[in-house]
């Protein structure tokens, strides 16, 4: 890996629980102006783009052709898309700007959950032939996860109100739950309201540059020093649900055991998935940890990953961050997880 | 700083029918992966990474399945990639794969396509219910049969022209033992005397609709040096992409589709397509694209490229033989048919296209497009490895 490339720039909606008002493009239109605007390029001056989304969520095939009109896609553009959430896209990317094809990137990814009932539609996710015929639903499938947590001892439900309650202490203003939340009713035990994450539509957009056009572009470049992705059976029968070994093996790939990180955004959907990800990442009390509230303060399905990373460079482009890992997750339980780690250029 | 050069050394199909009863989704992508891996004479712990394809979701009705497709890929604790640009994905997705290997992220990689449409109904899966557009957009025929008249009334081709491309289109599938449709019947007439669907498409002009699977192994240069057959290598590839609907779109010709082949011939370092490609594998769902896709890639100039369908350029033994294994109007499992053009050309190539290899095939394309004409993927492919 010879070519350095950062993320240079990074936008997103301030995520609600529904937009009915607004098309899919509408929402993401305005994110994608601001993350131009920050690095002042234009559409045509992008070398390659790249989106992420799910059909499912629209409700209808091929939802992403029409988002791509929102990017202003002429003249013609280099441009792909995976139906994954956006950090994959960014990491398709990143292997891009690496072969020298290209020398920036834009990466964009949304979510609409408010058209349908997103804990039906996950469902849909699930080995068609075996398991989505039940409908085991989203929030199910993480009340597995955490009671083999609690059973294990690793945490219990006041912990897990710990977590709740930090992740939605936070100050930014993007967020879709701020301030106090009651840990609630059980939803499904041993998870309560507050330990699920809020349903709500959004968008996310990150410029990605290499080398000296990074430099040109931003004033302190979040440096991609690692980034990594792996999956894991599907089956929860396979899994040891209370460990995350495809996040500890991405995280050992990208280089996040290298030195210590000062920051982490982790995409744990379910306050239990945060403590699975913090002993795999091995993040100890001084390590902050979502301060940007993390997926329990807004969860746009398939930005939200996208969302860790961008959060997690800001920190270094403003200076309140070094080194910082970004995390996003695919797939029920944890399935699916990909680690990125940022860095600044020394002070 | 150079990239690492890109070589296709296992290629695997299954048999493209109607209706693959006998197997599940992870059943038809693992028999096509372990067919390419068998080629590639390498094991399922030789690969680095797994990129799939497919075209919507709604297709099968699972929700990204590449989840569930994790263990039958041999994904398990290995990266993953899911790629969705619509009907170009077969192609797009060999480019995402060659893409990981070219960025030395990865040495081998396996990369796979698939559609199981007997699992639901492509034709409304396509009719988009999409407001402030057409609302009777009946399948992709509705939306594909006025770009074809305006060819027609642009170029003055005469209507007979999409009936040779189908009647040869088929009479190729008999030699290709993948093909969905073998029709050993077929006559020009049978074409031309078939009904009329969206005029001017007739029936026997339109693709089918099919199960199938494709795979290919690709790998680094110290890979294709251990590899047992002849490696085909990528000496160029390309995406490109513009809006579905705008005003002074050419939906004829776009220009989405010039600008990709323009650029994978920059690459390639190839000066006149028409002499120094010796095969092609387009995407051609409905006969009159292959006319309409010689002039947008170059092969012709606009308005003529009927001219060479017509007088037999294109068939098995002519000089720019098109659509050699039978193309997508024989054979067409929408999110693996553009990764069936990438292999096929590959196939020539390495010599090993059987009955309908084009002898001494050095140079071919592999081509493929997708939404309402709006996505293009495009790789060429050399039996020798690329200059630098």
């Amino acid at each position: 890996m010879t070519r350095e490339i950062a993320v240079v720039a990074f936008a997103q909606t301030d995520h609600q629980r529904t937009s009915d008002d607004r098309s899919e493009v509408e929402m993401l239109m305005p994110v994608l102006h601001e993350v131009l605007d920050r690095t002042g390029l234009k559409t045509a001056d992008i070398g390659f783009t790249c989106s992420g989304s799910s059909d499912y969520l629209a409700g209808r095939a091929f939802s992403f052709t029409l988002a791509l009109d929102g990017v202003g896609a002429w003249p013609p553009i280099s441009e792909s898309h995976v139906e994954m959430d956006g950090a994959w896209a960014l990491y398709e990317a990143w292997t891009k700007l690496l072969t020298g094809d290209a020398d920036t990137a834009l990466v964009y990814a949304y979510g609409k959950s408010s058209p349908g009932s997103l804990r039906d539609v996950l469902t849909r996710q699930l080995d068609p032939y075996y398991v989505a015929p039940l409908w085991p639903d989203s929030i199910a499938l993480a009340a597995l996860q955490a009671q083999a947590l609690i059973d294990a001892g690793e945490t219990d439900e006041p912990e897990l109100a710990t977590i709740a309650a930090r992740s939605r202490a936070t100050d930014n203003p993007h967020a879709q739950l701020r301030g106090p939340v009651p840990q609630g009713d059980y939803r499904v035990r041993p998870l309560r309201t507050g330990d699920c994450p809020p349903i709500g539509d959004g968008a996310a957009a990150v410029i990605l540059a290499a080398g000296d056009r990074a430099r040109d572009l931003c004033a302190r470049p979040a440096w991609i020093r690692g980034i990594d992705h792996r999956i894991e059976a599907h089956s929860l029968g396979v899994r040891d649900l209370t460990d995350s070994p495809s996040t500890r093996l991405a995280a050992e790939k990208a280089g996040a055991f290298e030195r210590p990180v000062d920051t982490a955004e982790l995409h744990a959907p379910f306050t239990a998935q945060e403590v699975v990800l913090r002993k795999a990442l091995r993040l100890d009390d001084s390590v902050r940890v979502n301060p940007s509230g993390g997926a329990l303060a807004a969860n746009p399905v398939m930005a939200a990953g996208l969302i860790r990373i961008g959060e997690a460079a800001d920190r270094i482009h403003l200076g309140e961050s070094d080194r910082a890992l970004g995390h996003a997750t695919s797939g029920p339980c944890l399935q699916q997880n990909l680690v990125a780690v940022l860095e600044g250029d020394p002070r | 700083m150079s990239k690492e050069p890109v070589a296709v050394v296992g290629i695997g199909q299954t048999k493209h029918v109607a209706a693959r009863r006998d197997v599940s989704i992870a059943g038809l992508v693992r028999e096509a992966s372990q067919r390419a891996l068998e080629d590639a004479e390498l094991t399922w712990a030789d690969i680095d990474a797994v990129v799939i394809g497919k075209a919507p979701d709604f297709f099968e009705g699972v929700m990204m399945p590449e989840l569930y497709l994790a263990d039958a890929l041999g994904a398990v604790g290995k990266p993953m990639l899911r790629v969705h640009t619509a009907g170009s994905v077969g192609g797009s997705t060999a480019l995402v794969a060659a893409g990981l290997i070219a960025s030395r992220v990865h040495g081998t990689v396996l990369t796979c396509a698939f559609e199981k449409q007997s699992e639901s109904n492509a034709m409304w899966g396509l009719s988009l219910p999409i407001p402030f557009q057409q609302p009777l957009l009946a399948g992709a025929g509705g939306f594909f049969a006025p770009h074809v008249r305006a060819y027609m009334r642009r170029s003055g081709a005469p209507d007979t022209v999409g009936s040779l491309v189908a009647y040869k289109d088929r009479r190729n599938a008999l030699k290709n033992p993948y093909a969905h449709l073998h029709e050993h019947d077929i006559t020009l007439e049978k074409v031309q005397s078939s009904p009329m669907l969206w005029d001017p498409i007739r029936y026997s002009e339109t693709c089918p609709s099919s199960d199938g699977a494709c795979a290919m192994v690709l790998t680094d240069r110290a890979g294709a040096a251990r590899a047992p057959g002849p490696p085909a290598w990528m000496h160029g590839g390309a995406m490109r992409s513009e809006p579905t609907l705008f005003a002074g779109k050419d939906a004829v010709s776009p220009q989405a589709g010039k600008d990709c082949a323009a650029d994978v011939y920059r690459q390639a370092g190839i000066a006149d397509p028409r002499r120094d490609i010796d095969a092609v594998e387009m995407y051609v769902p409905f006969s009159w694209y292959e006319p309409m896709w010689l002039e947008n890639l170059g092969f012709a100039a606009a308005g003529e490229g009927w001219k060479l369908t017509e007088s037999g350029v294109t068939e098995l033994d002519g000089d720019l033989p098109v659509n050699m294994s039978g193309g997508v109007l024989s054979s067409n499992p929408i999110g693996a048919s553009g990764m069936i053009r990438f292999a096929e050309a590959a196939l020539q190539v390495r010599g090993q296209a059987g009955e309908h290899q084009v002898a001494g095939a050095r140079r071919a394309l592999g081509h493929a497009y997708g939404g309402g004409s709006q996505f293009f993927s495009i790789w060429l492919v050399g039996a020798e490895p690329p200059d630098s």
